[in-house]
C-alpha cells in the first residue's frame, strides 16, 4: 500500500468535519482536556482509524460497559502495553490488507513511566503506529501523583511541597530514536494539533504525537480555564510547539514567533491561574520558581542551539 | 508425511510453521531461545508468510500477540521462567480477552537462585490465568500440541490461549525421530486462521476491554469458566480427530499407562513420564500392577477422567515438579486430592515433590517412589514428600 505524499496544509476550522467521533455523555471530569482531545482527533482523521489505549483517565472517561463514546474501534490495554499491543494490532491489520491507523492515546504515566520501554520497543523497530501521548502532567487518575512528566515545582499528593526534579523530554527522547515524524502540540491549539494529526498520519512508519493537556482537576484551576492556562503555557514559553521532520526540528504556531524571550509573556501568568504552583509564588519558595524558571529557559536553549544547524537535532 | 530428527524446540517451530502462524512475537530466554530462532529462519526464507516482530521484552510480547490476536492474526510466541514471569500481566489478559493465542513454554526453574534447568514452578504460577495448560511428553506430541493448540484456542466454544508445556533441555533441547505431516493434511485439520470473531472494522466499531462494574464483571469471569469446560470437549476431540489422520493419539485429556489392572499409580505431568512408564514395566515384572496416568492437561484440570483412570486402584503417586511454598502437597497433589475427594471410592494418595531445577529423576527414582507409597499406604501416612532432598532422609 501506498500512501499519499506528507500532507502539509493549513487547516482552518471550517474543514473539520461536523460529525463527531467521541460522543457526548462519556464520563471525564468538566473541561477535560483528553475529552477535546479525543474529540479533534476524531475530525483531524475522519474517524477512520483504530485506538489503543492503557490504563489511565481514558479508561475511566470512556464510561461503564456496555456503553461506550467511542465511534472508532477501540482496544483497551495494560498499563505498560500500549506501544507494543499496537504493533500487533498494526501487524494484523496490515496482512488483512487494511490501510487503517492504529493511534495509541496515552497518558504521560503510561508514555514517560511505565511505558517508556515499550514505547522504546516500537519506536526502534520502527513500526507503523501513530503514538499520541496527552500530558496532564501527573497520575490524575489515581488522584494526582507525581510523574516523570510533572514540571518541577508543582505539587501533586506525592510531591506535597513541590517536586524537585525536573520533567523529562519525552518528545526528544523519542527524537532520538530517529523515527519519520515527532511533534509537540496543545489542546488549546486545535488547529496545529489537527494539522500534526494528519501529517503524522500521512507518514508510514513510526510517529508520536505528545500533546500538551491542562488539568482542570489536577492543576487547581476552574474547567472553564482550560484553553486559557493551555495558551498560557505555550505563550509564557512553559510548553514549545514544533515539529521533527525526518531529524529536522521547526518550530511551529505560536511558538514560532516565541524563541526571543521578550516576546514570552511572565511564566507567573501561568502559574498564577493553577494552584498546583500557588506554593512557588509565595516568596519562601523564591529558590524554586527561579529553578523552573531556568528550566523552561533551557529548554529554549536546546531548541535555540538546534536550530542554529538548521534544524538538525543530530 | 516424513521423519525428521529434531529437538523438541525445533518441533515446536515445525509446529508453528504447519499451523500457518501470522504474526510471532517474542523475546529470547533460555531453553525457549532455539523456537523463535528458527521460527525466524523460516520467515526470513519465506517459508512461513507471517510478521517475525523482535520486540524488547516479553511483556511486550504478549502485549504484541494479544494486539495481533485482536486483530484477528494466528499468534505465537514463546518463553520459560523469568519470562513468563515478566509478562505475567499480558498472560491474565490475554486469556480474559478471549484471545487464542498459542505459547510454547520450555519449562524452567524460577530464580533465585539461578537455575536454567526443568520443573514446573514457571507455568504453574499462571495457573489461575485463565490459559488453557497443556504437557507434552515428547517432541512429537509437542509439535503436534501446537497445532492441536490453535484448533482448541480458535474453537468458538473455547476462544482462549493455550499454553503447550515442554520440559526446559529435557524435552527442549532432545532429539528424536518426528513425523512431520504434509501441509495439505495439517490444512485438513486447521483451516486458515479468518478474523472472525474479532471485529476491528470502522463501519463497525467496537470497543474492547471497557470496566465492567460489579453487576457484569462476575458474568465475564463465569463465561470464562464455563468455556474452560468446553475446552475439556475441544481436547478430546481434537486428539481424537488427530489420531485418525495421522494414527497419533495420546488420550485427550490423560493419558493412561496400563492402568486397566493396576493396583497402584503414578500421576505426573510432562516428559518424566517416560521414566514413569519404565518402572511401571519394570515394578510389573516384579509382579507388582503399577500404572501411570499421564496428565495431558492440567487447565481444564480434567477430574473426571482422573477419576475414571484411578478406579480399581489401592495407592497413587502424585509426583509434582514443582510446589506452593506453605501448601503441605505439592501442587498437582493437592488438585488430584481434591478432584477425588468426594468419589464414593478413592485410592490412597501420596505427593511427592521432585526434579525441582532439573534434578535427574530415573526410573528406578520412580520404582522407589512406588514403593515409597506402598510403604505409607500400609502406614496410612499420607504427607507428601520431598523426594529425594540430600542430607535429608525421606523419613
Amino acid at each position: 500500500m501506498v500512501r499519499p505524499a506528507r500532507v502539509a496544509t493549513v487547516v482552518t476550522v471550517r474543514e473539520l468535519p461536523v460529525e463527531e467521533y467521541w460522543l457526548p455523555g462519556h464520563s471525564a471530569c468538566p473541561g477535560c482536556p483528553a475529552a477535546l482531545g479525543l474529540r479533534i482527533l476524531g475530525k483531524a482523521l475522519g474517524g477512520r482509524f483504530v485506538l489503543v489505549v492503557p490504563a489511565g483517565c481514558t479508561t475511566v472517561i470512556q464510561g461503564i460497559y456496555p456503553r461506550t463514546p467511542s465511534r472508532v474501534p477501540l482496544l483497551n490495554i495494560a498499563f505498560a502495553a500500549s506501544a507494543s499491543a499496537a504493533s500487533g494490532l498494526r501487524a494484523a491489520l496490515e496482512l488483512r490488507g487494511l490501510d487503517l491507523p492504529v493511534v495509541v492515546w496515552a497518558g504521560d504515566g503510561g508514555t514517560v513511566d511505565i511505558g517508556l520501554q515499550a514505547l522504546s520497543g516500537a519506536a526502534e523497530r520502527n513500526e507503523d503506529i501513530l503514538y499520541i501521548c496527552y500530558d496532564n502532567e501527573a497520575y490524575q487518575n489515581t488522584g494526582i501523583q507525581r510523574s516523570g512528566s510533572t514540571p518541577l515545582g508543582a505539587w501533586t499528593t506525592t510531591t506535597p511541597s513541590g517536586k524537585r526534579e525536573r520533567r523529562k523530554d519525552a518528545a526528544l527522547i523519542v527524537a532520538a530514536h530517529k523515527v519519520p515524524y515527532v511533534a509537540t502540540a496543545s489542546v488549546a491549539y486545535p488547529l496545529d494539533f489537527v494539522e500534526k494529526v494528519r501529517k503524522a498520519a500521512s507518514v508510514r512508519g513510526f510517529k508520536y504525537i505528545h500533546l500538551h493537556a491542562p488539568c482542570p482537576t489536577g492543576w487547581r484551576f476552574p474547567p472553564s480555564k482550560m484553553v486559557e492556562v493551555g495558551r498560557l503555557a505555550v505563550e509564557t514559553g512553559a510548553w514549545i510547539l514544533y515539529e521533527v521532520e525526518d531529524g529536522v526540528l521547526r518550530l511551529t504556531g505560536r511558538s514560532r514567533a516565541l524563541l526571543d524571550p521578550s516576546k514570552r509573556k511572565p511564566l507567573e501568568d501561568y502559574l498564577r491561574l493553577q494552584g498546583r504552583f500557588a506554593h512557588l509564588l509565595r516568596p519562601e519558595n523564591r529558590g524554586m520558581l527561579e529553578q523552573l524558571k531556568k528550566s523552561v529557559e533551557e529548554a529554549w536553549e536546546t531548541v535555540k542551539k538546534i536550530l542554529e544547524r538548521g534544524g538538525r537535532i543530530f | 508425511m516424513a521423519r525428521a530428527v529434531l529437538s523438541g524446540n525445533e518441533a515446536v517451530a515445525v509446529g508453528v510453521k504447519l499451523a500457518r502462524v501470522q504474526v510471532v512475537a517474542a523475546y529470547p530466554i533460555t531453553p525457549q531461545t532455539t523456537i523463535v530462532e528458527k521460527i525466524a529462519e523460516y520467515v526470513d526464507r519465506g517459508e512461513l508468510k507471517a510478521r517475525f516482530m523482535a520486540v524488547e521484552s516479553e511483556h511486550s510480547a504478549m502485549a504484541a500477540c494479544i494486539g495481533a490476536a485482536a486483530g484477528g492474526a494466528r499468534v505465537f510466541t514463546a518463553t520459560s521462567s523469568q519470562g513468563l514471569l515478566y509478562m505475567s500481566e499480558m498472560v491474565f489478559w490475554a486469556a480474559g480477552a478471549r484471545l487464542p493465542i498459542v505459547m510454547a513454554v520450555a519449562n524452567r526453574a524460577v530464580a533465585p537462585p539461578w537455575s536454567i534447568w526443568c520443573d514446573h514452578n514457571d507455568a504453574l504460577s499462571q495457573r489461575d490465568a485463565g490459559w488453557i495448560q497443556l504437557w507434552a511428553e515428547s517432541a512429537q506430541e509437542a509439535m503436534d500440541m501446537v497445532i492441536q493448540a490453535y484448533r482448541v484456542a480458535e474453537d468458538e466454544r473455547v476462544l482462549l490461549p493455550v499454553m503447550v508445556n515442554l520440559d526446559g533441555f529435557l524435552l527442549s533441547h532432545a532429539y528424536e525421530p518426528v513425523d512431520v505431516p504434509e501441509q495439505s493434511l495439517v490444512g485438513r485439520f486447521l483451516p486458515e486462521k479468518t478474523p472472525a470473531p474479532y471485529w476491528i472494522d470502522p463501519s463497525e466499531p467496537r470497543s474492547y476491554g471497557t470496566i465492567a462494574a460489579p453487576d457484569t464483571y462476575m458474568e465475564f469471569r463465569y463465561k470464562l469458566q464455563v468455556s474452560m469446560g468446553n475446552a475439556a470437549r475441544a481436547i478430546e476431540e481434537a486428539d481424537e480427530e488427530w489420531g485418525k489422520l495421522t494414527g497419533r493419539r495420546y488420550g485427550g485429556l490423560v493419558e493412561r499407562y496400563r492402568c486397566d489392572d493396576a493396583e497402584i499409580g503414578v500421576i505426573l505431568a510432562g516428559s518424566w513420564a517416560g521414566d514413569a512408564k519404565e518402572a511401571a514395566d519394570l515394578l510389573r515384572r516384579k509382579g507388582l500392577r503399577v500404572g501411570v496416568i499421564r496428565l495431558r492437561a492440567t487447565r481444564p484440570f480434567p477430574a473426571d477422567e482422573l477419576a475414571e483412570a484411578v478406579e480399581g486402584m489401592d495407592a497413587v503417586a502424585v509426583v509434582d515438579r514443582a510446589f506452593s511454598p506453605g501448601l503441605p502437597s505439592g501442587v498437582l497433589a493437592a488438585e488430584v486430592k481434591a478432584a477425588l475427594y468426594d468419589r464414593a471410592r478413592r485410592p490412597f494418595v501420596k505427593g511427592f515433590v521432585a526434579g525441582l531445577g532439573g534434578r535427574d529423576v530415573t526410573p528406578l527414582d520412580f520404582a522407589t517412589i512406588v514403593e515409597l507409597t506402598l510403604r505409607s499406604f500400609k502406614e496410612g501416612r499420607g504427607a507428601t514428600e520431598w523426594y529425594g532432598l540430600r542430607g535429608w532422609r525421606p523419613w
